[in-house]
């Protein structure tokens, strides 16, 4: 029963869970303020953790394991990677985030929720699919409250409370209509069922919409939108950052497993309703997402608004229903990790040093340190779209994939919105690279950034650099995870 | 395999711009002299590659090639033909000239050049030599899209930090948000043509030598020939587009006027030829009359509207948008002769617009004005500029002996081969541009000058003095001895007409 392939298909989850339980023998016999030293021992971990599953964890042929409940695919695998790397990341930002990074739990909520999201990537079943998405958002819920001394914090993460137990329950209605229906609630098996003919379409039409909604809350995508841009600016910082990269991957992880099991033939009638669907909800994503966030004056809540728009672009591949389609979807998420952890950690080691979030707070941030400067034109210009950084490639091959499968409108309304978005990153740049602040000699108020956000920030700005110029190993990964699908 | 000179010229900015990055912010000479070697180094291998082009064998020479993401058909595939050749030597002459005009002089009453953080400066002036290299010299579709987004969102930074007060967050925004416009509209169009051509030969590649064999059908061609074509040309400054490229050019610092309308301005007209024109031969040939319309309409056009500015930066803004619309009107002939004028005077126009906003950037920094009338007399104090101003003036007026009756010769042929009338109508330019010329050069640098500048002006520094003889060299090789250019560029044309002919 236990064999080498289902040790590997949960390897990621084991060592997550191993960094958990070292964390929790180590950090009682830690002096309190030797506590953020927990923050290395996370980013390390996991640092670790896929080396070894990139080692020993690599999967071949799709297989299912744990009783039909886990996919061991390149799909899964892929995400399992991204995750545990935005999970590294994020710990090393919150190690100098004085009021939550001294605190041995919130490391360890942030890798509960990463073994959520791991196993989101790769789940087959609908109890599994339940389970892995309540486990991700049960830590982050208490994570976005974390400073409760704080008003705007215990707003955040009751806010997402609500609106993740409102949409889960709405999803979990979904689940079980969907098990009522068929008697069955592995999504492979369901999948033959639709093509079949086994489930009418009515039924199933109305099954994925609720589903959807579970999903949509996850990816933030419009009208399930509305709790982002509140918690981004309440959560702690490097919990926003979390949210808005890693959590929403995972939405769409899911979102892009379910829709391309379902729909395996883009040439079905359902399938061309549900992708005209996706396409309207993509383009609204996309719209609604832009025109929020021009007039932001509050850099969280604009990085909320632009991650939603970017929810939106990434649609696009999912829309298209090919191969491509899904690897461009890998791919864009891949280079928005990387480009919003950026942003966030820029803004984190911003405002821990000055306490201010608001964009005009950033005037004369290139004289007073050129380098986080530079880093912060990296980050937006990936965000617009702007080569040589991530963003810009990933646009590309999404709108490629938009346009072979016949979708010239919606890349066109993507195209649109992505001038809207040319417009405001270039004025959040404005004040980065032009305006004064009120001291005339920036060049003696730096903004120091300690060990931790140095490391973060470079390793995530050198990615977002590689994967916009040299993207042939990124693309290859993404394609091989997209294959999977087929 | 040969030495890669031609990713060699494209990287060397990319590579020194990094370098300038990392040196401390209080070492400004040290980063003004990496610069200067860097651009000096680019130029003398485009130099090196212009004279060891064989024009005997023609087609794409130095090419080099490497697969990127062999999975979607995209190479680096690098490569210098007729018309790409003297664009690439063209840049290298702009960006030296460039950082020579920008090493300035700290001298308190004068404050040339750039004296701001010139690290950032240089830093992104290069990044943005390093697109227009590589969109010359890309043979691959994907990539020439790539340089030449990373040519487009420098611009934004180097007008809106360094550009002139008073307009440059408008014309910055206005100038950014025009050039990404048409670049999304062609990049559409550039998507369609790739999977169309993949379907048609079964072949999904971005290599634009394959896809000159796609064989598009002609109501293909017909429909995304208009959003390719204007979509790049937008950035060549074509009427009724035009509207972003006098503001950008008199918000801009000098150097960076010089790269805009001496080289970006090369850049749309280029791709628009090479994509559009290329690419689709019979859509171009569907359309030339609507090129050939909105082309005299600019030539005529700019050059009315450049007689009336009393700004001097305006005014040669607003001969750029004409002499812009020139190279459009070689282009919509489709002939040997005025595509061949066409070639010559995207380098022509280059070499003399550069000078211009160069000398008119160094009278700025010294009397702080650039109104025609509150000027005179400039020759007493600088009479360099002022000999170089008029050499520039007599090309601009396309005078026999200077490169701008070479160019511009064969395009009126051209145009007069295809319609007579519209060779008449857009040969008043002349006239008008000749008027114009004359009079602000009297009124500049003769007659008196006015009290109030008294005492203030001093000559040019001799680095000016470098970038002001190099410049006026060109126009007047090209002028005296057509051959320096001409042939090599109808190596080019004559691959354009078989395309065309073979359609």
């Amino acid at each position: 029963m236990f064999t080498s392939t289902l040790f590997a298909s949960i390897l990621p989850e084991i060592l997550v869970l191993i960094i958990g339980l070292l964390i929790l023998i180590v950090e009682p016999f830690w002096k309190e303020d030797q506590r953020r030293n927990v923050g290395w021992l996370t980013a390390g971990g996991l640092f670790i953790a896929m080396i070894i599953s990139l080692l020993f964890g690599q999967p071949g042929e799709p297989v299912t394991t744990l009783g039909g409940m886990v996919r061991f695919d390149w799909l899964g695998f892929f995400f399992k990677q991204l995750f545990m790397f935005a999970g590294a990341a994020t710990a090393l930002l919150l190690m100098d985030n004085e009021k939550v990074g001294q605190r041995g739990e919130a490391y360890l909520l942030l890798l509960a929720s990463l073994i959520g999201m791991n196993l989101m990537a790769s789940s087959a079943d609908l109890i599994m699919l339940y389970l892995a998405i309540e486990t991700t958002s049960i830590p982050l819920y208490v994570l976005s409250g974390f400073m409760l001394a704080d008003e705007k914090s215990t707003e955040a993460g009751f806010k997402y409370l609500l609106f993740g137990a409102l949409t889960s329950s709405v999803m979990l209605y979904g689940f079980s209509l969907l098990f009522g229906f068929t008697g069955t609630t592995n999504i492979y098996q369901l999948a033959d069922m639709l093509q079949t003919g086994n489930l009418t379409l009515v039924a199933a039409f109305g099954v994925l919409a609720l589903i959807l909604v579970g999903i949509g809350f996850k990816a933030s995508i419009v009208p399930f939108h509305f709790w982002a841009p509140d918690v981004y600016e309440g959560a702690p910082t490097p919990v926003a950052g979390f949210l808005s990269t890693a959590s929403k991957a995972a939405g769409f992880a899911v979102l892009v497993r379910l829709f391309f099991a379902v729909f395996p033939d883009p040439n079905l009638d359902i399938a061309r309703g549900w992708a005209i669907t996706i396409a309207i909800l993509s383009a609204v994503t996309m719209t609604v997402g832009n025109l929020l966030a021009l007039p932001q004056t509050n850099i969280k809540r604009l990085l909320a608004f632009s991650s939603i728009s970017h929810a939106g672009y990434a649609m696009i591949g999912v829309v298209a229903l090919s191969q491509l389609g899904a690897a461009s979807v890998v791919f864009y998420l891949a280079a928005y990790i990387l480009t919003n952890l950026l942003a966030f950690g820029i803004v984190m080691a911003f405002s821990r040093v000055t306490g201010l979030e608001d964009l005009k707070d950033y005037a004369g941030l290139s004289r007073r340190s050129p380098w986080l400067g530079l880093m912060m034109l990296a980050a937006f210009l990936s965000l617009a779209g702007m080569p040589p950084f991530g963003g810009f490639v990933a646009k590309v091959f999404v709108f490629a994939a938009g346009i072979q499968a016949g979708y010239v409108w919606l890349v066109v309304v993507g195209i649109l919105n992505s001038i809207i978005g040319v417009y405001y990153y270039l004025n959040a740049l404005k004040y980065v690279y032009l305006y004064r602040s009120s001291e005339q000699d920036e060049e003696n108020h730096p903004v120091p950034l300690t060990r931790p956000y140095m490391i973060a920030l470079a390793v995530l700005a050198i990615g977002v650099i590689l994967i916009g110029t040299i993207f042939a190993p990124w693309f290859s990964w993404s394609d091989a995870a997209a294959l999977n699908l087929f | 395999m040969n030495f890669p000179v031609l990713s060699v010229i494209t990287f060397t900015p990319m590579v020194a711009a990094v370098l300038i990055l990392l040196l401390p912010a209080q070492r400004k000479n040290e980063a003004r002299g990496v610069a200067l070697a860097a651009a000096t180094f680019a130029l003398i291998l485009s130099f090196w590659t212009y004279f060891n082009y064989d024009q005997a064998a023609a087609g794409y020479q130095f090419v080099e090639k490497y697969n990127w993401l062999p999975a979607l058909g995209i190479s680096l595939h690098f490569g210098v033909d007729g018309i790409s050749a003297p664009l690439v030597l063209l840049t290298g002459v702009v960006m030296f000239t460039g950082v020579l005009i920008s090493w300035g002089d700290d001298h308190p009453h004068i404050m040339a050049g750039i004296q701001d953080r010139p690290r950032e400066f240089f830093a992104f002036l290069f990044i943005l030599a390093s697109g227009v290299f590589g969109v010359f010299v890309s043979l691959d579709l994907f990539m020439l899209f790539f340089f030449y987004e990373i040519a487009v969102f420098p611009m934004y930074l180097l007008i809106v930090i360094w550009g002139w007060i008073v307009t440059r967050e408008y014309a910055a925004m206005k100038l950014t948000l025009y050039l990404f416009i048409g670049s999304v509209v062609s990049l559409v169009g550039v998507l369609v043509m790739y999977w169309v051509a993949g379907q048609n030969t079964g072949v999904y590649t971005f290599d634009m030598l394959q896809m000159e064999q796609a064989g598009f059908s002609q109501t293909f061609q017909n429909i995304w020939f208009l959003p390719v074509f204007f979509g790049f040309a937008v950035l060549g400054g074509i009427w009724p587009f035009h509207n972003w490229s006098p503001d950008g050019h008199v918000a801009a610092p000098t150097a960076v006027s010089m790269f805009h309308a001496g080289v970006l301005m090369k850049l749309g007209a280029f791709a628009a030829l090479r994509v559009g024109i290329m690419l689709l031969p019979q859509g171009a040939q569907t359309w030339s009359w609507l090129i050939m319309l909105f082309a005299a309409i600019a030539v005529v056009y700019g050059a009315y509207i450049a007689f009336v500015q009393a700004d001097l930066k305006y005014m040669i803004g607003f001969s750029s948008v004409s002499h812009m619309g020139l190279v459009m009107l070689g282009f919509s002939t489709l002939n040997r002769a005025g595509l061949t004028g066409a070639g010559v005077q995207m380098f022509s126009h280059g070499v003399m617009t550069a000078l211009f906003f160069a000398i008119t950037g160094m009278i700025y920094d010294r009397s702080h004005t650039r109104q025609i009338p509150e000027l005179g007399g400039m020759s007493k104090i600088m009479p360099f500029a002022t000999v170089g101003f008029i050499i520039g003036g007599l090309v601009s007026m396309g005078m026999p002996g200077f490169s701008g009756f070479v160019a511009e010769f064969p395009i009126f042929m051209g145009v007069w081969g295809v319609q007579w009338l519209v060779a008449v109508i857009a040969s008043i330019s002349i006239v008008i541009t000749a008027a114009y010329i004359m009079r602000n050069i009297r009124q500049v640098f003769f007659g008196d000058m006015p009290e109030k500048l008294e005492g203030h002006m001093t000559d040019v520094t001799v680095l000016d003095k470098v970038a002001i003889t190099t410049l006026c060299l060109f126009m007047i090789i090209i002028g005296l001895f057509p051959s320096f250019m001409v042939p090599m560029v109808q190596t080019g044309v004559e691959n354009i007409l078989r395309l065309l002919g073979g359609a």
